[in-house]
């Protein structure tokens, strides 16, 4: 039993990377979250960690694993949402979290920090690494975060699986609070966050400009100057007006705006969707938790779909990455399409970080991230049976079914006495 | 995505908890308790500061046919009646007969349930929106705070009451933070639209007192330099405090010998006896006296197996008991014991992770805490967001022990969130089941509770249809959602 165990733990640290063994998985209901959408007893091919093939009665090449899905569902690796996950081991350990920048001299440098980027923070060998991905979350985004920033910082999209280089190829981001969300990093009002943005932009564009009051450092115009050229920037803001009013901000500035959070995007939902601006956003959100969100509901996602506009979902916690596919479900319970609501956890934030020709869907062509499910998979009494990053397949333990286990038998033998 | 932290997470809010489950004296339920309810209810009025006031309208008869019931005492009836009259369960069965005006609920292909509770929330006192005005959860100035009672922050404006309402949860236990050691009184309340607290004020339901274990109260009060600081430092706390309540509790029976012995002694014809002084009331050892008593129902915010182990203790060295562990990532590991001592657990189905006391949740916490014999698991929110969806956290907890091999039909996940609450809670004999003669606290969902699509149609409140999504008019809605 102990050397079962060690086993395991050791495979928990080695997930496995390159060179994956070819794969069919055969008989599945394929949610292709793509154009295709559902395909009834279809097989997928797996061939060098992509998909090879989609299609019925695909042959298996010599030497491929053969899973037999019996018409069980298979669906793209889901995304964890915009969180922190491996950037922070245990949320109110300080030493374990590497989110924030807290710089402090000269008081507004630690607010406007678009070069600091929390990438090289990740940690692949995290252990809620694991536990998410067991459940089918194989890749997210991670962000920084400090509520006493206005621009934070940069992340990026990142495979979960386990690897030290996991950032993914494209999806780099800058992330900005507006609104309440950085109304003490602008003095105090809102408004500023218009008047100082532009003051950065200025910094970026005249160096010099700013003298010893600028807000931007020499690595600071740099990174900033990226994003000025169509760079990806998320804004995290959820008042109708806020949303409207750094939409136009962004875009006459060159910028790509994202809006996370989103709360009253429903109000402006035409608006968003003539300026193509997509909204990540949590359909669980529905009671007016600041006056930022009074109007908050739960069918904002219903009805920025309606309108046309690209959603995903996500909700802010590292250790909740498992539950986006409940999001997703109350979502459809309150009007939103199935479909739709896979594609706000797979292909929609796929396209939204960039990473839409490369995973997201089930075409040949993507990564072979899949899941195989034992029911609908946005069911909360569904589980993932089986998940592959990769064309890998993933060692489904993680310390907590490892603690589950030392439990259960304990519990057996009335040790728990 | 990059929001403010969850509430959870803050200090301020901090885990929040509390206890319950002293059995205190009950009434019998049934038509004929109620004469006696009454004149119990008026006793206690009369010696209750901030008695209910609470009465449930009158609502016609109600008959809801042929639904999948569960009762909340471990049974299933397909294609079952529940009969609500007069704000009571009158039966539960097949083929029952709609008495004249009744109204009648086709429930075909739909499930019904005991109206949900909570048994861990803090509506209205960190009610939304979030301000700086209403952030009145918890009374952060001394790790000793028994003489607060959460009824007195509670605001009943706070549009997430109609929104549990939808979510189908009939009773809630609202209760202070866990910053302090001892937080204060929480207070029972059925989850109907009132102007004041007290008229929504669950009649007769003893008081909780909220306990904390572990970070929460030593970082409060150590960042201020302060005891505690640490966990040997926290179990002192509680321990100098029932302490303080055991010698408060001596002098008021030495008080009251006195006070026989002067009126004997005046009766007798004592002229000169002169009236003893009564001790100072105080309100902080009151409470604490109260649990010592029995009479309020400890609930205790604590993560971990070694520090529930070391409450237990404390509740032993005191002569108390400890109603249920809130929080109780770790209650898994003493499952057994638990279950033995009558301790329930009101745990999150899957938080982990957030700070050190909660790094080794598992999923699979709430079906091992509910395996023992005698045991008493419950699903708790804590969150203006999962009290909503309860139902949805039952699911997933059973679906984990179903595969863990506990075998958990929904007949009994469904009494983590309605039975073994109000157990909790001491009104069980009241609610929390559909058993004839308790209040018609009911729900009735599109289809089985145990899913992400599952909504509530129906929700009945003392036998009131409070909540009816097809005619969304009438919902309650708060003066604040206007």
């Amino acid at each position: 039993m102990k050397k079962l165990a060690l086993a395991a733990a050791a495979l928990l640290l080695a997930p496995a990377l390159a060179g994956a063994q070819d794969l069919l998985i055969r008989g599945a209901r394929v949610h292709t979250a793509a154009g295709a959408g559902t395909l009834e007893n279809a097989d997928v091919l797996v061939q060098g960690g992509r998909i090879a093939a989609v299609g019925a009665d695909l042959a298996a090449p010599e030497g491929a694993a053969v899973i037999e899905a019996k018409g069980r569902p298979l669906t793209p690796g889901l995304f964890g949402g915009v969180t922190q996950v491996g950037l922070e081991e245990v949320n109110l350990e300080p030493s374990t979290y590497d989110a924030e920048l807290k710089l402090t001299a000269p008081a507004w440098q630690h607010m406007w920090r678009p070069e600091f980027d929390v990438t090289p923070a990740f940690n692949a060998r995290s252990i809620v690494l694991a536990v998410m991905r067991i459940e089918g979350v194989t890749w997210g985004t991670i962000a920084p975060l400090a509520a006493d920033s206005v621009v934070v910082g940069q992340g990026a999209a990142v495979t979960l699986d386990g690897r030290y280089d996991a950032v993914l190829p494209g999806s780099r981001t800058l992330f900005v609070n507006w609104g309440s969300a950085a109304h003490d990093a602008s003095g105090g009002s809102r408004a500023a966050q218009y008047m100082l943005f532009d003051q950065a932009i200025r910094e970026v564009r005249e160096p010099g400009t700013g003298g010893a009051a600028a807000l931007l450092l020499p690595e600071g115009r740099k990174a900033l100057s990226a994003y000025l050229a169509g760079g990806r920037v998320v804004f995290l803001v959820n008042r109708a007006s806020d949303i409207r009013a750094v939409v136009r901000f962004a875009q006459e500035r060159g910028m790509k705006p994202v809006i996370a959070g989103g709360t009253e995007a429903w109000v402006v939902a035409r608006e968003l969707a003539e300026a193509g601006v997509p909204v990540v956003l949590d359909p669980l959100e529905n009671l007016p938790g600041d006056f930022d969100r009074l109007g908050a509901r739960f069918d904002n996602a219903k009805l920025l779909h309606e309108a046309g506009v690209t959603i995903a979902f996500s909700q802010s916690d590292s250790f909740h990455l498992r539950k986006n596919r409940q999001l997703a479900g109350n979502a459809v319970a309150h009007g939103l399409p199935w479909e739709a609501a896979l594609a706000a956890i797979t292909s929609a934030p796929a396209d939204i970080f960039g990473l839409g020709t490369a995973r997201g869907r089930i075409e040949a062509g993507q990564a072979a991230d899949l899941v195989l499910w034992s029911g609908d998979p946005l069911e909360v009494t569904t589980v993932a049976e089986q998940v592959w990053i990769a064309g890998n397949p993933v060692t489904m333990r993680s310390r907590q079914t490892e603690l589950r286990d030392r439990y259960l038998e304990r519990l057996g033998s009335g040790a728990t006495d | 995505m990059p929001v403010t932290p969850s509430r959870h997470l803050l200090p301020a809010a901090a885990a929040v908890l509390s206890v319950a489950c002293a059995a205190a004296p009950r009434q019998p339920a049934g038509p004929d308790a109620d004469a006696a309810s009454a004149a119990g209810a008026r006793q206690a009025s009369a010696r209750e500061p901030f008695a209910s006031t609470y009465a449930a309208p009158a609502a016609p008869p109600t008959l809801i046919r042929n639904a999948t019931v569960l009762t909340g005492t471990g049974e299933r009836i397909d294609g079952g009646d529940v009969l609500l009259v007069d704000g009571r369960i009158a039966a539960v069965g097949p083929s029952l007969e709609a008495p004249a005006g009744a109204t009648v609920v086709d429930a075909t292909g739909r499930w019904v349930t005991p109206g949900l509770i909570d048994v861990h929330s803090h509506m209205g006192v960190y009610a939304s929106p979030g301000t700086n005005a209403a952030d009145d959860g918890n009374e952060a100035t001394d790790p000793v705070t028994a003489e607060v009672w959460a009824e007195h922050s509670v605001w009943p404006q706070d549009p997430g009451l109609e929104a549990a309402l939808q979510g189908g949860i009939t009773t809630l236990q609202v209760l202070p933070g866990s910053a302090n050691l001892i937080g204060g009184r929480g207070v029972t309340l059925k989850n109907v639209p009132a102007t004041t607290t007290q008229a929504m004020k669950f009649p007769g339901a003893p008081h909780g007192l909220k306990m904390a274990c572990g970070e929460n109260p030593k970082r409060v009060y150590g960042r201020k330099g302060q005891a505690p600081s640490t966990r040997m430092g926290n179990v002192a706390g509680y321990r100098q405090a029932f302490a303080d309540a055991q010698d408060y509790m001596q002098d008021w029976k030495e008080y009251d010998a006195k006070l026989a012995k002067y009126e004997k002694d005046r009766a007798g014809g004592d002229e000169d006896a002169t009236a003893p002084k009564p001790p100072k009331r105080d309100l902080q050892l009151e409470s604490l006296a109260g649990v010592m008593r029995g009479e309020i129902l400890v609930h205790n915010h604590c993560y971990r197996a070694d520090e529930m182990a070391t409450m237990l203790d404390v509740a032993k060295e005191f002569g108390f008991r400890i109603s249920a562990f809130h929080h109780g990532v770790e209650t898994y590991k003493l499952a057994g014991r638990l279950a033995k001592e009558g301790v329930c657990g009101a745990l999150w189905a899957d938080w982990w992770g957030f700070k050190m006391e909660a790094y080794d949740g598992i999923q699979e916490n709430i079906a091992f805490t509910d395996a023992p014999e005698g045991s008493c698991a419950i699903v708790h929110s804590d969150s203006e967001e999962g009290i909503q969806r309860l139902n949805q956290e039952a699911a997933k907890a059973m679906t984990r022990g179903n595969l863990a091999g506990l075998a958990i039909a929904p007949e009994r996940a469904v009494r983590w969130i309605t039975a073994n609450p109000a157990k909790s809670l001491g009104i069980l004999d009241r609610t929390g089941t559909l058993e004839p003669g308790k209040m018609a606290d009911v729900v009735v969902w599109n289809g089985t509770p145990f899913s992400v699509y599952a909504l509530a149609d129906q929700v009945f409140v003392d036998g009131v249809l409070l909540y009816d999504r097809a005619h969304p008019a009438p919902r309650p809605r708060s003066d604040f959602s206007l």
